[in-house]
């Protein structure tokens, strides 16, 4: 009988420390704040190009993530992207001037939405739309104008007899 | 030429046939569930011997799967001045797949193997005919046992593989190569999600995993020759078998949750 008792204590063990390492898993390793995500308050920003902007990639306000990007979706009619930004409850206070950009973190870092607060004393809430956005830079097209400035600004080779 | 085609159409229905056979075996093991809840005593016994006793190698592995990892990840992310990504790398690369696809090959070298040689050496000394001569069921007594516990207890031990392989790199990151700890585990939380990682990961594919093993191994001793060249032949099967279906499974899984 003793043995069994044993036993059956080191399965309870076993079961334990299984039990211990999901838990570790849920709430060291994810964040399971993420759970909670659908209690914040969503507003949308059109942007003309949205660059690699991914959904759930991160809202920031001066560098401090207050949200993610709920879903992006692309507007038939005026061939805009809508991005819905899904913002955390606790962050209730935004004026409704703010500006979203479209910003890269570090020179080859993900894309995350970035937000400039405005000055106006009324505040976003659920469903309100962000008016001034700027877009992703895209690399391309940056390269591409500073190409055609070199190509204008170069005098054309003087020729040599 | 046509010997050939024969020998593939043989090769095909014996295929099919065990196939057939296995899946049989499967449905007489779920209906075997009845019986066995009436003696979960049976269960933990058998947790003991396919769980608590795969602690020590899932234990070392994990840990020395996790050191690796945070070795290599910061070799290579010390060129891009990222190794503030080091937690995200150990972590996902740990709960998407070598957490579960490890935990269960070395389930099955540990835990299947030793079910298949049990079974089978008490199909060879006719225990289990014994057993039915005396109208007790093996699959209520034997099979079912066996396989409940083994399909329990592998998502407690990928589970554990897991978090000890990211605190095997979080020791190598964090105490030995100096990646700040605030961002080692801040960059994972903000990354790693619940449901998205922890749960179509670590946990959806463990589960698969530990079914098919468990259903492997128990069908192997089930099927082996009672001999003890079959029983041999009926081990090695196991653990190929399981390794084999255990990685493609696990690309399909992968595909289906992480694929774009």
């Amino acid at each position: 009988m003793g043995n069994l008792k044993k036993l059956e204590l080191a399965v309870g063990a076993f079961v334990a420390l299984g039990l211990a390492a999901f838990f570790m898993l849920a709430m060291k390793v994810s964040d399971i704040t993420d759970l909670g995500k659908n209690q914040g308050y969503q507003v949308t920003a059109r942007f003309e190009n949205i660059g690699a902007l991914k959904v759930r990639a991160p809202v920031t306000l001066g560098g401090v993530r207050i949200g993610r990007v709920a879903a992006i979706q692309l507007d038939p009619r005026s061939y805009e992207a809508v991005v819905t930004l899904a913002i955390e409850p606790q962050y209730d206070r935004l004026p409704t001037d703010s500006s979203a950009s479209i910003l890269t973190a570090g020179l080859l870092g993900e894309q995350y939405v970035g937000l400039e607060p405005g000055g106006m004393d009324e505040t976003l809430k659920n469903g309100s739309s962000l008016k001034l956005t700027q877009s992703a830079l895209v690399l391309e097209k940056l390269i591409g104008r500073m190409l055609t400035n070199a190509v204008s600004a170069t005098p054309p080779p003087a020729k040599t007899p | 030429m046509l010997d050939g085609l024969r020998r593939l159409g043989q090769a095909t229905l014996r295929w099919l046939n065990r196939l057939g056979h296995a899946t049989l075996f499967l449905l007489g093991l779920l209906r075997a569930l009845g019986a066995l809840s009436r003696r979960p005593g049976l269960i933990v016994r058998q947790l003991y011997a396919l769980g608590v006793l795969s602690l020590p190698i899932i234990a070392m592995s994990g840990l020395f799967v996790g050191m690796v990892l945070g070795l290599q990840g910061y070799a290579n992310l010390v060129d891009f001045g990222a190794t503030s990504t080091l937690g995200t790398v150990v972590a996902l690369s740990l709960v998407r797949e070598l957490g579960p696809v490890l935990a269960a090959l070395l389930y099955a070298a540990r835990a299947g193997s030793a079910l298949t040689a049990e079974i089978g050496l008490m199909k060879a000394t006719e225990q289990l005919a014994c057993m039915q001569m005396m109208a007790v069921d093996p699959f209520a007594r034997v099979f079912a046992p066996r396989f409940v516990a083994g399909f329990l207890a592998m998502p407690l031990l990928a589970g554990i593989f897991t978090a000890i392989g990211i605190l095997g790199g979080y020791f190598v990151a964090v105490q030995q190569l100096g990646v700040d700890s605030g961002a080692f585990w801040s960059q994972m939380q903000a990354v790693v999600g619940l449901v998205d990682d922890v749960l179509y990961g670590v946990v959806i594919k463990s589960v698969a995993f530990g079914w098919v093993a468990n259903w492997i191994a128990v069908f192997e001793g089930y099927d082996a020759m009672p001999t003890s060249e079959g029983i041999s032949l009926a081990t090695t099967r196991t653990v190929v078998n399981t390794a084999l279906v255990v990685l493609a499974l696990d690309f399909v899984l992968t595909a289906l949750f992480f694929g774009v």
